[in-house]
């Protein structure tokens, strides 16, 4: 305990004290400010960089080119086609497991061992490195099962590696919809599955929806997987069309058709030493970050216009 | 938003139709539940996929390697016609690049952390959060590009001996990273603290920097080293900055200023070639990937007995 008067020096001392600790304060604000705007900064000198450099190139001719070994004719016309088919791939198989997956897990599943072991998978994945991915679908897609460097394997293999962000993200949401319309929905008489379906879902579509977008954004840029199962750089022709004009009109055939995509086409640039083919990195580059800031930006505004619109 | 639609009355009002209507939608449940329970079971499925397919290519692998060797040559040549097959230079590389990355991502993130959770205006917080955010949305292979062509130049100004290939700049690109992540998970953390105790710390006389490094930050101690765990193994098995920037020969230092392959870059370099199935130079990217899955489990579950230890139930 402090004894009640203090001698005026000791006093000035606390004072000091006192005003120093509240100087520390106002520095940590300017430290902690520093630290966010170093990051955000070097966010805008990538993509100020990658614009700059790769400037010259986005022509039309960039757009709808193959790639070439002359670095002024090379495109990416071969690289989007290609992620454009491998991201449906990968949405049509993940968003339908992961968000049934997520609710079996979080208004179906018992609170038993088992239920545990699938929550505990789930967060494991989730740290998983993405070329362990890449390892197991070239054990078991490609060679196992035999589906070849196709665009099917490339698409599963996304798949895998963005279910555990759809379950989470799923989750979430449905963990948002509050008890009262499960529980006004049974007294009724609805089956668990008429509740689900018809109450709960509904109302986390927007959760589910920007999980989706977010792990799509996460796949559109994943390299090291799509490596590792064999993916080609140099593709010069475009995948089968899925639309025929022959019965029956559409065809799979693409779908074990071999493939490139962006990010690959970028890889396969960057590591040459010649700097045209830099420059043609640099404008894949910037086309392919701003897919994927585009696709953020999306899932944050649907986030933020289904939290405003549903007030419970 | 429209209102969730209403489900249409169950059948006919007869008993007998009501009782074969609910039957009906019993059975429909649990065929439906079946198939949840299904997607559920994929989870486990790739776990056990991984490790099988890990596990069996390996095997195969050492056969032909004593363990002794893997674990104690201090060259990796498998590609080459004097093959050897030490993991370590590989090992080497993967830990010096990642203890780069946390150099820059611990110091950087709990900083964040700490000024967006304790100091920040509401605004502030809920504006800049998700332009960090973006920050862990940007695909690896840019930030390759980032390392190779404007992080290294800038470094090889101030050290003129810095070669063109090397795991300094990969490891601050790789820092930047997963800035958000550390931030974020951190974040949350602190946010959890009960702001009672806050308040105790604040009537103590106690100033915010105080109470956020002594009461709040001690609090969420394990959630904090959740997030490094995290960061830990976001940085062991990233991939394609280093297979950038990094440059691809295994090389048996702890100095970062050198060039040298981590075992995710390695795993890179051979898949860009064209290895026969079978070959011993295709199993050997499935020992790397195995020895690889080995290292972020002991992060991981080192992590889980840390934040076991340090967890404070409020």
């Amino acid at each position: 305990m402090a004894t009640p008067a203090l001698p005026s020096n000791d006093l000035q001392t606390v004072r000091r004290d006192v005003a120093s600790r509240k100087v520390r304060d106002q520095l940590f604000v300017v430290v902690g400010l520093l630290a966010l705007f170093a990051c955000l900064f070097s966010l805008l000198v990538l993509f100020s960089k990658l614009v700059m450099d790769g400037s010259d190139r986005f022509t039309w001719e960039f757009v709808s080119s193959f790639p070439s070994r002359r670095a002024a004719q090379a495109g990416i016309l071969a690289a989007w086609v290609g992620s454009s088919l491998v991201m449906l791939v990968t949405a049509c198989t993940a968003v339908p497991v992961g968000v049934m997956a997520a609710i079996y897990l979080e208004e179906y599943a018992p609170k038993n061992w088992f239920t545990g072991v699938i929550e505990i998978n789930v967060t494991n994945l989730a740290g998983v490195p993405s070329i362990v991915y890449g390892l197991l679908a070239l054990g078991l897609f490609v060679y196992k099962f035999d589906l070849g460097q196709s665009i099917v394997t490339a698409g599963l293999t996304l798949a895998l590696l963005i279910l555990p962000v759809v379950i989470v993200a799923t989750r979430e949401s449905l963990r948002s919809v509050p008890r009262a319309i499960r529980e006004a929905a049974y007294g009724l008489g609805a089956t668990r599955w008429e509740v689900t379906k018809d109450h709960v879902l509904p109302y986390s579509t927007g959760g589910i929806l920007t999980g989706m977008i977010l792990g799509l954004s996460r796949a559109i840029g994943e390299t090291a997987p799509l490596i590792t199962i064999g993916a080609l750089a140099f593709i010069a022709f475009l995948p089968t069309p899925p639309l025929t004009d022959v019965a029956p009109y559409v065809s799979f055939t693409w779908l074990t058709d071999p493939f490139t995509v962006m990010p690959i086409q970028m890889f396969n640039w960057v590591s040459r030493p010649d700097p045209a083919f830099q420059s043609n990195a640099a404008a894949a580059g910037a086309i392919l970050l701003g897919m994927t800031l585009l696709m953020n930006a999306v899932a944050i505004y649907i986030r933020y216009r289904f939290r405003k619109s549903i007030n419970w | 938003m429209n209102e969730p639609k209403r489900p249409m009355p169950a059948g006919p009002a007869t008993s007998v139709g009501m009782f074969a209507s609910l039957r009906y939608r019993k059975a429909r449940d649990r065929v439906v539940e079946a198939l949840l329970l299904a997607c559920g079971m994929v989870a486990v499925f790739i776990t056990v996929a991984i490790v099988a397919i890990l596990v069996s290519e390996s095997a195969v692998f050492f056969e032909h390697v004593t363990l002794k060797e893997f674990l104690t040559d201090p060259l990796w040549t498998p590609l080459f016609a004097d093959a050897h097959y030490g993991i370590m230079p590989l090992v080497a590389g993967t830990l010096t690049t990642t203890f780069v990355a946390l150099a820059v991502a611990i110091p950087f993130g709990t900083t964040i952390a700490i000024y967006l959770s304790e100091f920040a205006p509401h605004k502030v917080r809920e504006s800049l959060k998700p332009v960090l955010e973006l920050l862990g949305a940007v695909p690896t292979v840019v930030y390759g590009y980032f390392a190779l062509l404007v992080v290294t130049p800038v470094l090889q100004k101030l050290l003129p001996e810095l070669p063109g290939f090397n795991m300094l700049g990969a490891g601050i690109v790789m820092g930047l990273m997963i800035v958000p992540f550390v931030a974020s998970v951190s974040e949350d953390a602190m946010r959890s603290v009960p702001v009672y105790m806050r308040e105790g710390s604040y009537a103590m006389g106690a100033t915010r920097l105080q109470t956020a490094l002594r009461v709040v930050v001690p609090g969420a101690f394990s959630g904090i080293a959740a997030a490094y765990i995290l960061g830990i193994s976001r940085a062991v098995g990233e991939t394609m900055v280093v297979s950038i920037a990094a440059g691809m020969q295994p090389n048996l230092t702890f100095d970062p200023t050198q060039p040298a392959a981590t075992i995710t870059a390695y795993i890179v370099q051979v898949s860009l070639g064209d290895l026969p199935h079978g070959s011993i130079g295709y199993q050997t990217i499935f020992a790397a990937g195995l020895v690889l899955m080995i290292i972020t489990l002991l992060f991981n579950v080192a992590g889980f007995f840390l934040t076991r230890k340090f967890r404070e139930a409020y």
